[in-house]
């Protein structure tokens, strides 16, 4: 269903899939992970990019920001963080972090690309999105508990007590899931291609999340 | 069927009652224990407390203080055991039944405000300086009910009270006028 949804957006190639562990996805029916691959380097944002985040920020309001949690995508991602264990208040969803830093500094600031591109996708669309230097993944993205002993790229080995949820690949847990990536991950200064992977969790329709991967890749690609 | 009287049914169940102790045996018995469907209902609750909290918080926003924080149970994410889920839904009920009073208690303050106000009217001497604003009552603007003498001093003397009605504040649109004139102007 994805791909054809894909197709129809003319995208080549479509959105990848990945997986997630089969306990995991007993326990959360409708978590998933997408991402796709953009050749693109990190960089200053054109001013094409600059001007759509100033008419976000137009558009942004503190009202809306009180009620962004009654709205279904952000509560879908708040109701998942209280399911993992995670206080939505205080490590907040992608889009109301977004949201508060726009009410905090008047405006959503230009970070350069691909943050750019991420936010204008994550404030539009309300799913949760990151980026990961393409060229270090192994294979498949997915969504998997920790394996006793095993840590993150640049962290103490072992640092992971077992069962914490990670974004992994095929050979290593790469970020915390909805936390920090592991060292050489990121997008850095060198990276030239890009992935751009969204979290899906129960309540977040495809179309949305479809749709913010197309957004921040097409931003990405204009740029 | 109770088994009562049925010598046969008791000693089944006396035969029954050591397995009944051992957790692994209870599929075995048919009573079938799944911890994994008590936790997706406990996930479901959390779902709907959470959306009726957002909804309370929402509501309540800037008329009344509404407890909607609970402390994380986990410093890294993971699949929460069935205990720590029922703690995460037993909190969120407690923010939502705290919330749900916090706003039947500000709304009766709002209505006492309310019969204030119209006791202030039909009788401001008996409410001297009284002041009530549009907030007090719930309602949006800063604008205020004072209860104030006519001419000052003389009023007091008098007895000539009378509540004054605030306009509120200057419009924004209004104040961006004025600048525009300023500008025209210099």
């Amino acid at each position: 269903m994805a791909e054809v949804a894909a197709q129809r957006m003319g995208w080549d190639p479509p959105p990848r899939q990945g997986w997630v562990a089969p306990h995991i996805a007993s326990e959360f029916p409708g978590l998933g992970i997408a991402w796709v691959e953009i050749d693109a380097k990190p960089g200053r944002s054109p001013e094409p990019v600059r001007r759509r985040l100033r008419d976000l920020s137009d558009r942004t309001y503190g009202s809306q920001a009180i009620r962004l949690r009654e709205r279904p995508i952000p509560w879908a991602y708040r109701v998942f963080y209280r399911q993992i264990g995670l206080d939505p208040d205080r490590t907040r969803t992608p889009v109301e972090q977004l949201t508060l830093d726009r009410l905090h500094d008047g405006g959503f600031r230009s970070r350069g690309l691909p943050a750019d591109a991420l936010n204008i996708a994550i404030v539009e669309t309300g799913v949760a999105l990151r980026a990961f230097d393409a060229d270090r993944l192994a294979g498949s993205l997915c969504i998997r508990d920790s394996a006793p002993g095993e840590g993150l790229p640049g962290g103490a080995p072992g640092e992971l007590s077992g069962g914490t949820l990670t974004i992994a690949d095929e050979e290593r847990p790469i970020a915390l899931l909805f936390g920090p990536t592991g060292e050489g991950y990121a997008v850095e200064q060198a990276t030239r291609r890009i992935a751009i992977a969204s979290v899906q969790v129960k309540g977040v329709p495809q179309i949305a999340v479809e749709e913010a991967l197309w957004m921040a890749a097409a931003t990405l690609e204009s740029a | 069927m109770d088994g009562r009287g049925d010598s046969g049914v008791s000693l089944t169940t006396l035969l029954e009652m050591p397995a009944l102790l051992r957790h692994e045996e209870f599929t075995g018995l048919g009573v079938g224990i799944d911890e994994r469907q008590a936790r997706l209902e406990l996930r479901r609750q959390i779902g709907r407390l959470e959306a009726e909290l957002a909804s309370l918080f929402g509501e309540a926003f800037g008329h009344a203080e509404v407890p909607h924080r609970i402390g994380p149970v986990a410093v890294a994410p993971r699949v929460l055991d069935l205990g720590e889920l029922e703690a995460v839904r037993d909190c969120l009920a407690e923010r939502v039944a705290e919330a749900r009073g916090a706003l039947v208690e500000r709304q009766r303050v709002e209505d006492e405000n309310r019969e204030l106000v119209e006791k202030m009217l039909a009788a401001p001497q008996d409410f001297k300086w009284v002041r009530i604003s549009r907030q007090d009552l719930g309602l949006h603007g800063c604008g205020h009910w004072h209860s104030r003498p006519r001419l000052g001093p003389i009023g007091m003397l008098m007895g000539w009270w009378r509540v004054k009605v605030s306009s509120g504040c200057p419009l924004a649109g209004r104040l961006a006028a004025v600048d525009h004139e300023a500008r025209f102007h210099s």
